[in-house]
């Protein structure tokens, strides 16, 4: 097998030194009983050449893949730059370990650095982890740290968070015994004055599940002793106003449209920042800058002590392994476009959304669903089947998301669409043409 | 090393993105005024050939597999095979939206029901879940069904987890993050778990034990089917930590042993890259019983067809946004792929050949604390290497000498711990040489231990002071300092 | 560095100065010795309530945490504030301006189950 390199007579050397007669004898000490009841999978092996093709065949089973996409809620179709995966595809990033011996990681550790910088600088914040799973486990992780810190065991959550933030809120939030309250929605945005008093936090998403940013002034003075938790789209902070500076104490989410494929849902990006008062209540691996025996600048793993490896029960978190290699494509990725280029994918977004709602909403008995301002995502009210609609648009090669999602919060009878720089002016009048035809 | 902080200011770059193709607005018509960004966040903008060199530069800081011997313990780094990079980078699997219909995305979900169908055949247990990122995360998941299964039978009083102390940290936090308080069971002279202590812990406020198998001291606990029957009298049930899969796989399986909840590091024994800290995956097996509880939405399969079922009214919810680590499905499925049968078998042989030879020929320089057969790692002691020499000492020595250090400091339950991994990847050769640097360096230690205490001499940077960092915390770039 | 005989001790390494009713506590030279570099000193806010033998605060190096018991039950009436900007004194001076906090005792019969110097020493001997 060629990723194994001893040949039978490098085993039988090795062997001889162990003073053991054959390989089985090290195995000895797995019960008789268990290695009987052991059974083989039934797969023979694969040349290289036949697992190509099998997972081209796969590939290709895809249909989805050549669509042209415009779903969104949270995972978006951004253009990823060449520079990205040239620099994430070197092996010396992807084959590392996680940075415990800092001398000889100062790559991914530098990288790291510079990713927790860029995130406090798009959020307003004053300290960002090196990257959660994802924004649904980071947004948990959050509320989590809130209930340590004020030690309630209450949050309230606007109603208008994605549902599979919901989702994974939901399971952490029982199993650590946090109450949930939701707080409800008006014309497409939290109602700020429904929060309840008494809880630990309060989480926000902007933008939210239907594509409206929320206006968070004045909020942080009307929780009380609460934490203000935003979930945010990274996207949006190039021309939106960070959760940081409207009083936010975490902000979350999901960083996956910073360089990384949808791929099906993972891996992902979870983003995490807070105050550098609450330090010590954050998970998740801080990298820090200090120097070396020569006095020279390097960076290395901080306040480890909040960790599982020495906090162990106590630990702020239990997680080890987060997600590295995908926080350096981020920052390459933000390193690639600059804060201009940054800037102009979040114009380019805003404006082609736009354009494409306000001509979709001029169709007849269409309509905008809410008022609210919007970043990339908006929802569509239509007068027919919005089922037909989406099905008739998938014969044409156009994907949009399941009406049953937004009936999920009961919004009947539409259609929502995210719209990214990737969509040219020709597939957006495409669409508003084929909807037209539809209706 | 410079950050990208550092360089000279630019102004504009662009090029990447085109211009704007429909009728400009302007953003202070589409926005109100209170919610447009004021400030200008400090990204740089630099030229690409800038970028480029920059992290190539960073890259050739760091230390992985593709450069060399990785001997950490529990972490399993073996070769990443490049096959395994090509395919998880299909286009036809990257494009794909989590949020597609199921229709349109067959090919990604066979791949995970297939996956699914090898990983219960790897534990022989009954079904599992694809969306724990991480192990740590699969821990937690476990435990959450857990509490679920318990909770459904109404035995809420079973609020304790039993573990070693030589459990990894995550183990225990995992527990308490699900709510469970944790009992610490010392280990017996011999590094395994002890019976009777075990026996007069288990009682009805137990929901279970967590164990790893083998331990992290390397040795396989031959008592454990005694001990999951013990735990399963007592109504509790068993959460084997698969971090050290390797050392039986394809020989035995944690079904087999009486596991009832199982979790893979795919990045670990699936050979699938660790990306500097990630990402990784953590299917958890499970037996019969905790089934329903399974995070939602589970992947069905109907004559090749395949669907998503959210129906499952017991489910504990869902622990990631959507299925997990697809991408790192795609490279631990190929691996399994390459390997087969035979394979899987070849690698868990030579990861314990390669173990077992290491702890032979070290023993005699080094401490060995538990001196038997061991499986596929083992853990040596720098006590006494000599005066004042710690084990951090050794391992920033080693670094001169072209290797990545063992584990260090772990498990809590050897002092100056050393744990060794080589896996079935490196070649005898490889070994003999990591043995022979070993050898010097305690040489090194009565003879010259400054050199020890200085090292590592040859890195790209000297030892770091981790006290300054952790005394005075700089975690973003001082701006304007 | 020895171990002033004025002083009383535990086996978890906290060392008891008494006066009267106030009894200052801090971690001995051996404990910060075993701990390393001290890199955070968490303390209890004055006021708090505490009984013998529980967490009073933490100290942590870069690689371990260790909890500081309450030699004796009472109410925490100062705590050393220095310690915030530097941990390092802990290290320095454990025995004298290292101190973590001053106690009002409740019950002083609870001293008599306190090492002398002498018996300490010998505890840390046979370490």
């Amino acid at each position: 097998m060629r990723y194994i390199p001893n040949t039978d007579a490098d085993r039988k050397a090795m062997l001889a030194a162990i003073g053991r007669s054959s390989i089985e004898e090290l195995f000895a000490d797995i019960p008789q009983v268990v290695k009987d009841r052991f059974q083989p999978l039934g797969l023979s092996p694969k040349s290289e050449m036949e697992v190509r093709t099998e997972f081209d065949s796969l590939a290709q089973e895809n249909e989805a893949a050549n669509a042209i996409s415009f779903l969104g809620g949270g995972i978006y179709d951004h253009y990823i730059p060449s520079v990205v995966q040239h620099i994430t595809s070197r092996s010396e990033f992807y084959t590392a370990y996680t940075p415990y011996q800092p001398e000889i990681a100062q790559g991914t550790l530098t990288a790291m650095f510079e990713f927790q910088t860029l995130l406090c600088e798009l959020t307003g914040m004053e300290v960002a982890n090196s990257s959660m799973y994802d924004g649904g486990t980071a947004l948990a992780e959050a509320a989590m740290m809130a209930t340590r810190v004020g030690g309630i065991r209450k949050i309230a959550v606007s109603r208008a968070l994605f549902a599979h933030y919901r989702r994974v809120l939901d399971s952490y939030c029982w199993a650590s015994g946090i109450e949930i309250t939701e707080i409800p929605t008006i014309d497409g945005h939290c109602d700020f004055s429904r929060v309840p008093s008494g809880v630990s936090s309060v989480i926000v998403q902007s933008p939210n599940a239907f594509g409206v940013i929320e206006d968070l002034a004045g909020v942080k003075e009307a929780i009380g002793d609460g934490l203000l938790i935003v979930a945010v789209n990274p996207v949006s902070l190039g021309i939106v106003a960070p959760p940081g500076q409207s009083g936010a104490d975490i902000v979350t989410g999901e960083g996956q449209p910073f360089g990384l494929p949808a791929s099906f849902g993972g891996p992902l990006l979870g983003l995490f920042a807070t105050r550098k008062a609450y330090l010590r209540h954050m998970p998740g691996r801080l990298v820090g800058q200090t120097i070396d025996a020569d006095g020279n600048i390097g960076y290395t793993m901080a306040a480890q002590t909040r960790e599982q490896h020495i906090r162990r029960q106590k630990a702020t978190s239990n997680i080890c392994t987060n997600v590295q290699l995908c926080a350096l494509a981020a920052t390459v990725y933000l390193a690639s476009l600059g804060g201009n280029g940054l800037r102009d994918l979040a114009v380019l977004n805003l404006e082609k959304a736009h354009y494409m709602a306000d001509r979709l909403s001029a169709l007849p008995g269409c309509s905008l669903k809410f008022t609210a301002p919007f970043f990339n995502e908006f929802v569509l009210s239509v007068p027919s089947d919005p089922q037909k609609i989406r099905a008739g648009l998938r014969e044409e090669g156009i994907l949009v998301d399941d009406p049953a999602h937004l009936e999920t919060f009961g919004i009947t009878g539409a259609l929502s669409f995210a719209v990214t720089e990737r969509r040219s002016r020709y597939d957006l009048d495409l669409v508003v043409d084929l909807v037209g035809r539809m209706l | 090393m410079r950050t990208i902080f550092d360089y000279e200011k630019r102004s504009g770059t662009g090029g990447i993105l085109p211009k704007l193709d429909v009728p400009e607005c302007g953003v202070g018509k589409l926005l109100p005024k209170g919610l447009i960004r004021r400030d200008e966040p400090r990204i740089p903008n630099l030229s690409e050939p800038e970028v480029v060199r920059h992290y190539t530069a960073l890259s050739k800081l760091n230390y992985g597999i593709d450069d060399g011997l990785y001997p950490l313990g529990s972490c399993t780094m073996k070769y990443n095979p490049k096959v395994n990079e090509d395919v998880a980078r299909l286009p036809g699997f990257a494009s794909v939206h989590p949020a597609v219909d199921p229709e349109l995305a067959q090919g990604s979900l066979a791949v995970m029901y297939r996956m699914s169908r090898i990983l219960c055949g790897i534990t022989g247990m009954a079904d599992v879940t694809l969306q724990p990122a991480a192990g740590a995360h699969g821990e937690i998941t476990g435990m959450f069904l857990l509490k679920r299964y318990f909770e459904t039978r109404g035995e809420t009083q079973r609020t304790r987890i039993l573990l070693p102390d030589s459990a990894h940290g995550t183990n225990p936090a995992s527990a308490a993050t699900a709510g469970f308080s944790v009992t610490e069971i010392s280990s017996g002279e011999d590094g395994l778990v002890d019976l009777n202590v075990l026996s007069e812990e288990l009682d009805e406020t137990v929901a279970g034990v967590m164990l790893t198998v083998p331990n992290t001291l390397g040795i396989f606990e031959e008592n454990i089917v005694r001990i999951t029957a013990m735990v399963h009298a007592a109504g509790g049930l068993c959460y084997f930590d698969g971090a050290n899969l390797n050392a039986f796989l394809g020989h035995a399986r944690p079904g087999d042993m009486g596991a009832d909840v199982f979790h893979f590091n795919l990045h670990k024994t699936m050979s699938a890259p660790h990306g500097g800290g990630g990402p990784g995956s953590g299917p958890v097996s499970v037996s019969e019983a905790l089934i329903p509880f399974l995070p939602v939405p589970r992947v069905r399969e109907d004559g090749e067809h395949y669907s998503l079922d959210w129906e499952q009214p017991q489910s504990i919810g869902s622990m990631h946004s959507f299925y997990g680590n697809f991408g790192v499905f795609l490279k631990a499925y190929a691996y399994i792929l390459t390997l087969g049968d035979d394979g899987l078998y070849e690698a868990g042989e030579n990861a314990v050949l390669n173990a077992n030879y290491l702890q032979e020929r070290l023993k005699k320089t080094y401490q060995l604390p538990y001196d038997r057969l061991c499986k596929h790692e083992f853990v040596l002691s720098g006590k006494g290497v000599g005066e004042g020499i710690s084990t951090l000492d050794i391992a920033k020595r080693l670094i001169d000498y072209g290797f990545h250090p063992p584990t260090i400091y772990f498990p809590l339950i050897v002092h100056e711990a050393l744990m060794i991994e080589p896996t079935e990847t490196e070649s005898k050769q490889t070994l003999d040489r990591f043995a022979e640097a070993l050898e010097k360096i305690a040489t090194e230690a009565r003879e010259n231990p400054q050199l020890l205490h200085d090292a590592p001499h040859t890195a790209p940077t000297r030892r770091l002071d981790q006290t300054r960092a952790a005394r005075h915390p700089v975690l973003t770039y001082p701006f304007g300092e | 560095m020895g171990y002033p005989t004025q002083y009383r001790y535990t086996k978890d390494h906290e060392w008891v100065e008494l006066d009267g009713k106030r009894a200052k506590v801090g971690v001995t030279d051996h404990a910060q010795s075993e701990l390393g570099d001290v890199v955070f000193v968490e303390l209890p806010t004055v006021g708090t309530a505490i009984n013998r033998g529980d967490t009073l605060g933490t100290v942590e190096s870069v690689k371990a945490v260790s909890d500081v018991y309450a030699p004796l039950g009472g109410v925490i009436v100062e705590v050393n504030s220095e310690l915030e900007a530097s941990p390092e004194t802990v290290n320095a001076d454990p025995h004298g301006t290292g101190w973590l906090v001053v106690l009002e005792v409740s019950d002083l019969s609870e001293v008599d189950a306190l090492l002398d110097a002498a018996a300490y020493e010998k505890l840390v001997a046979e370490e």
